[in-house]
This record gives C-alpha cells, structure tokens and sequence, in this order.
C-alpha cells in the first residue's frame, strides 16, 4: 500500500494541475474571443454574415460538427467493437460527401437562414415550417445529451467526483457559455477551438505511434506496423473474436444500415447546414464543405489507430494483473461505503512487479470496476460470456485514459481533457442555439405571440436554452447509451427527417408541401417511436423495466435492427412517402418551380442581408 | 438546314442552363458511385474476399474500412469543387 500511494498522489496532482491551468487558460481565450468578435459583430452583422473564407469556415464547421461523440466516445467504440467501428468512420466522413454534392451549394444559393426557413419557403408553408422547427428541436437535444455526458466525463474525472456531479457541473458550464450568447455566430471561436482539440487528439495518438510501430505518423505506424497482429493474438487467445475480423458486434445488415443513417443524418444535420450560409458564395461552399472534410478527416484518420493502440495496451497491461491490494473507501464520517478500489500490480516477463497508477482515479468514479471474482488474486480478461470478465470499463473514457495507460507525461494528459471540453462546448453551444431560434423564431413568434419584442423575444430563446440542458443534462445522467450511440440516434433522426426533403427540394421540382409535411412526420415518428421502444427501459425506468419492443417481437434487441441503424428506414420512408404523396396532390405553385431552377444555377447568389431583416437577425443567426 | 425535332432552343429558353444542369448531374451520379463503391462496397458487402488481399501490413477490407474509404471522400469533394468551377465557366453561370 504505502509503496504504491505516494507516486500515485504526486502522478495525480501533476495532471489535475496542468488540466486547471489548460482548461483556464482555454475558458478565458474563447471568453475573450467571444467578446471581442461580439462587440465587432452588432456594428457590422451583415458583413460577418457572408464574408467568412472558406477554409475558416471549414475549420469552424468541423469544430462545430466535432463533438465529444467524435472525440471521446468513438474511438473507445471503435476500440470494443473493432472492424465494425467503420460505421462511425465512414458514416460521420461519407455524409460530407453528400453534404458537399447534394445539398450545401444549393442551400447557399437559396439563401435562408435556419432549415425550418429553408422548408417554409420551398415548400410555401407555415405547416411544414413548424414541422420542420419541431423535428429541429427533437434532434438537437438528443444530440446535446450525448455532449453533456461527455463534459460530465471530463469533469468527474479531474475533479474526482462520481460521474453525475460533473454531467451536472457541466450543465453549469454549458448554460454559462450558451446564454452569454453569439459563440454560434462567432466563427473565430471556433477556429480556436478546433484547433485546441485537433492537438488534443493528435498528440497522444502520435505519441502513442512512436511507442509501438516507431513511426511518427498514426495512420502510417496503423497500416505498416504489426500491432494489429498482437491484437489480434491477444484476442485469439482471451476467446475473443479478432479485432480485425468483420461482423462481429454488429451484423452486416446493421453495419450498412447505421452506416447510411450516419451518412444521411451528417448531410440533414441543421446546425452544420446553417454553417454554409456564412460564406461568400456558391464556389465558396462547395470548398468549405472539402477544407470541413479534410480537417475531420485529421481526426477521423488518427481515430481507428488510436484504438487499436488502446486495445492493445489495455488488454497487455490489465490482463493477468496482480492484486497487490483492495481497499475500501471511506466516506467523510469514516464509514466503509462497500465500494473497493482494486490497486494492480502488471507482471513484466521476468517475475518484476509494477505497479498500475492510472486505474485508480477512475474507480473512485465508478468508471472502471474490478470484481476478482474467482479469488486468485489475478484480474483476468478472458473472455466469459461477455467482454472483460473480471473489469468491467465505460467505453466514453478510453480516450482520455489511454495517454495514462501508456505512460504519457501528465500534460499530455491534460491536453487530452481540454481539447475533450472544447469538442463538447462547441457542439453544444452550436446545438442550443439552433433549439432556441427554433422555438423563439420558428415556433413562438409565430404560433403563440407574432406581435412579441425583441426582448421578449431573447427572453424565450435563453428561457428555452435553460430548458433543453435541464433535459439533455437528465438524459446525460441516465445514460440511454454511450456518448456516440446516443449521438447516433441524433442522426438517425436527422436522416429520417430532414435529409429526404431537403435533397427532394433541390432536385424535384414536383416535390409539393403536402408531401414534404407528410414525409418529416411520417420519417420522425416511426424512427424516435422505434428508439423509444427499444430504450423504454433506459430512457424512462421508472416507467418501463423492459423495452417495449420485447413483448411484440422477442429476441428483437440482440439481433434485429438496432435503434442506431432505423434512421436509414425512416430516410427511405420518408422518401417514399413524399415522393408517393407529391404524386397525387397538386404541384408546386410555379413560381415555386421557378425557384428550384434558379437554385440548380450559381448565378446571382444573394448576399445573405438580402434576406434579412432587422428583426430576424438576433433571433435566426446569433 | 435547321430540323424541325431539332427542340433544343425552346427547351433551353423555357428552362434556362438545361446543359449546365444536366452536366452536373452527371458528375453527381459519376461520383456518387465511387462514394458508394468504396464505403458500401469495399467496406460493408465486400470486406471478406477483400482481405485476402493486403494494404502494407493490413487487410485490404480492414483498410478501406478504417482509413482508405475516407481519403477517397476527400479527393472526392475536392474534385467536386474543381470540376464545378470549371462547369460554371463553361456554361456562363459563374458568379
């Protein structure tokens, strides 16, 4: 005992400290930024608008679209669930593909604001606007309940508290930095922070390259390196499937199918759609979504190295562990609280025994836990039944454990938690802004009181921020899923609603309001109907103690669809719906028609101001 | 001699830059191929008889999977912009 806690107090503060002096240090730069951005921007709004350069603009769309589900949940994903990780790769980085050709140049030209905007006036309806804002507010806040996870990781981490402390310090924060207000429209921001959080991961990943395949580059040490054998080996041999075999978490068909909904969910995504409306033009939209993908991919290429390195270190440290001590924690008044904290000692080949710092913070946050259940005074991974017999790990921290299970120096380690929280605050903020001028814009003014102030108007969007992080905040406790599992369900609704009209808008000219309205119902419903009734259980518990599925079709959670995978149903329902339903209504007004033809052409692009009026702009585009 | 089936004056009056557009729908479906080819294909239908084959050290459809599908996106919104300046020339659209 008294060998092993004294490096471990000093490792400790070490790290907490230089995560005081980053995450500080960082708060105050985007505070700065925000204020000084904010003072230049009531003088000149419009030209802020519409004048930001396209590879700003790239840097800002992927900080904004990067969230603590990129930075934090995927990789541990990816790292449990090996080959089948691919569907967040290639479904959170192929929607830009469809983004860029399908929609963000055409959306520039059409020139609105916010997508409910965008539906109203395509599809000349006030109906279909106020669909649209609903389906608007659903997605985004599933999509911020997966953040605040994400920052009440990184808090209860370094500060040392049960994990639902920190989703609720980070509610705090979050509220702080959202209602201040304008971080949306300050594309400097950012920049900044997408800058803080692309180190954050390159760093340990690069690091960690250099340690076990001796090249600097990840995504070079991944494909020349022999770790991927190892793990494997090491799988073979703890009764696992190997890493890189396919289909083995997921079937195929889930695997295409939760791929397409990510795709399709990237490319309807309201708050990355709005992005494209602050550059100058229609060429510069189509390179602003290029430079968005090229700066994703920094991160999203370093990812899947990143966890098989963490794979492998994790399984070769903790497996076969030696149990130097259990120790059972105390509460203030020096009761036994039942909880015990496992310190682990790793075996070297030659019988030395080195003790395992990194493991301790995270039991005291019940974040790892250890169960010797056999006795022998070993932790064994093997595998009995299920993953990690004897540990049991949340997948959400392998991204910042992995610098302290490879032995990194503690500001690296601090990095890692800083670029964590700007990940998740600048999603965050991006998300509530979008939920506010939803309601506040789209759906107060014009449903409840059309005659209300500009004050008035703040008043409700800050009122409606408060409200969605008490609700995202709820669901960052309950935990539905890990961080990019509940992020999934976001783009599936996303895809199910949004991205089937938008796309028929643009190339369809038939495509009418009744059928747009009846699709986005039709597509939303049936998708977080099907969420709810697989999750009933987790979402609401003391409502439900089984998903309401089960009783219906039994077995249907393990080897059916998954909730992460519908979204790409509800995408084709929704397209056939709306195709079905424009077909046999009447067709668009012509000028309507006339106005899909002149969104197919470049020429004669509106500055945004054109579209603008004074009113509209605090509320549309904070 | 002008042919009387020779329709592609009016057609072009009525719906103005029809060329324009249809060009651009070709690069769309061109591409949107290639998109679905490497991550449908390569790495979803495809991956088994895939890594048979090697990428340096890695299976070929493990590679697709985790890396190589995400480069081709990117050269593929890049030739996008590219090929869409050189479009909105050729037809006189450009802004």
């Amino acid at each position: 005992m008294l060998e092993i806690t004294p490096p471990l107090g000093f490792i400790q503060m070490s790290s907490t400290v230089w995560t005081y002096i980053f995450v500080t240090i960082t708060f105050f730069i985007y505070l700065y930024i925000g204020w000084r951005s904010r003072v230049k921007e009531t003088s000149e709004f419009y030209v802020a608008g519409g004048g930001v350069p396209a590879i700003a603009n790239g840097a800002a769309t992927a900080a904004d679209w990067m969230s603590a589900a990129s930075f934090l949940s995927m990789t541990g994903l990816i790292a449990a669930s090996g080959y089948d990780g691919a569907v967040y790769l290639l479904g959170w980085t192929g929607g830009y593909v469809l983004l860029a050709l399908l929609l963000a140049p055409y959306l520039r030209k059409f020139g609105q604001f916010t997508v409910p905007d965008f539906v109203g006036k395509r599809y000349y309806s006030e109906t279909a606007r106020i669909v649209a804002a609903l389906c608007a507010v659903f997605v985004s806040i599933t999509y911020v309940a997966g953040q605040m996870r994400g920052v009440g990781l990184v808090f209860s981490h370094f500060l040392k508290v049960p994990v639902e402390y920190g989703v609720v310090i980070g509610m705090v924060i979050v509220a702080f930095f959202a209602v201040l207000g304008g971080m949306k429209g300050i594309t400097w921001t950012q920049v900044v922070q997408f800058f803080v959080l692309i180190a954050a991961f390159l760093i340990p990943s690069i690091a960690l390259s250099k340690m076990l395949t001796g090249s600097y580059i990840p995504q070079v040490g991944f494909a020349t390196g022999d770790v991927h054998e190892r793990v494997d080996a090491l799988h073979t041999e703890l009764g696992f499937k190997p890493y890189t075999e396919p289909f083995t978490n997921r079937s195929q068909l889930n695997v295409f199918l939760t791929m397409f909904a990510l795709m399709a969910g990237t490319a309807g995504l309201p708050h990355v759609i709005v992005r494209f409306y602050t550059v100058a033009n229609v060429r510069a939209a189509r390179y602003s979504a290029g430079w968005a993908l090229l700066f994703i991919s920094l991160l999203y290429t370093a990812a899947p190295t990143m966890a098989m390195f963490a794979r492998y270190n994790l399984l070769s440290t903790l497996n076969g562990a030696k149990v130097a001590s259990i120790e059972e924690v105390e509460n203030e008044e020096g009761n036994k609280t039942g909880q015990k904290i496992y310190h682990l000692a790793a075996v070297g080949e030659d019988g030395t025994e080195k003790p395992i710092h990194w493991i301790n913070t995270w039991q005291l946050t019940n974040l790892i836990v250890f169960d010797d259940k056999d006795g022998d005074g070993k932790i064994s991974l093997q595998k009995d039944g299920k993953d990690y017999a004897e540990a049991t790990i949340d997948k959400d921290i392998l991204v910042l454990a992995t610098p302290e299970v490879a032995g990194l120096p503690g500001w690296i380690v601090a990095i890692v938690a800083t670029g964590g929280l700007a990940a998740a605050l600048s999603t965050a903020a991006g998300l509530l802004l979008v939920i506010s001028s939803s309601i506040a814009h789209d759906l107060y003014i014009h449903f409840i009181d059309p005659e209300a102030s500009e004050a008035k108007r703040l008043t409700v969007a800050r009122i409606m921020i408060l409200a969605a992080i008490v609700v995202a905040g709820y669901f960052g406790i309950i935990k539905p899923g890990f961080i990019g599992e509940v992020v999934a369900f976001a783009f599936g609704l996303a895809a199910a609603s949004f991205f089937p009209i938008i796309f028929l808008g643009i190339f369809d000219r038939r495509t009418n309001r009744e059928g747009a309205i009846c699709g986005m119902v039709v597509g939303i419903l049936f998708t977080g109907g099907y969420i709810l009734a697989c999750k009933a259980n987790v979402i609401l518990p003391f409502l439900f103690s089984e998903p309401l599925i089960t009783p219906i079709l039994p077995g249907w959670t393990e080897g059916g669809i998954s909730p992460e995978s519908i979204g790409a149903v509800g995408c084709g329902l929704n397209f056939i719906v709306t195709l079905v339903v424009s077909r046999l209504t009447p067709a668009p007004p012509e000028e309507i028609q006339q106005l899909v033809d002149d969104v197919r052409i470049p020429r004669g692009s509106h500055a945004p101001e054109a579209h603008f009026d004074e009113s509209d702009a605090e509320a549309d585009n904070p | 001699m002008s042919s009387p089936i020779d329709d592609t004056p009016p057609v072009a009056s009525a719906r103005p830059n029809v060329g324009y557009w249809r060009a651009n729908l070709c690069v769309i479906v061109i591409m949107m191929l290639i998109w679905a080819t490497v991550s449908f294909g390569c790495s979803v239908f495809f991956v088994k008889p895939l890594n048979a084959w090697h990428f340096g050290s890695l299976p070929l459809g493990f590679w697709f999977g985790h890396q190589g599908a995400m480069y081709v996106f990117v050269v593929l919104v890049f030739s996008y912009a590219w090929i869409m300046d050189y479009l909105d020339k050729k037809y006189g659209v450009k802004e």
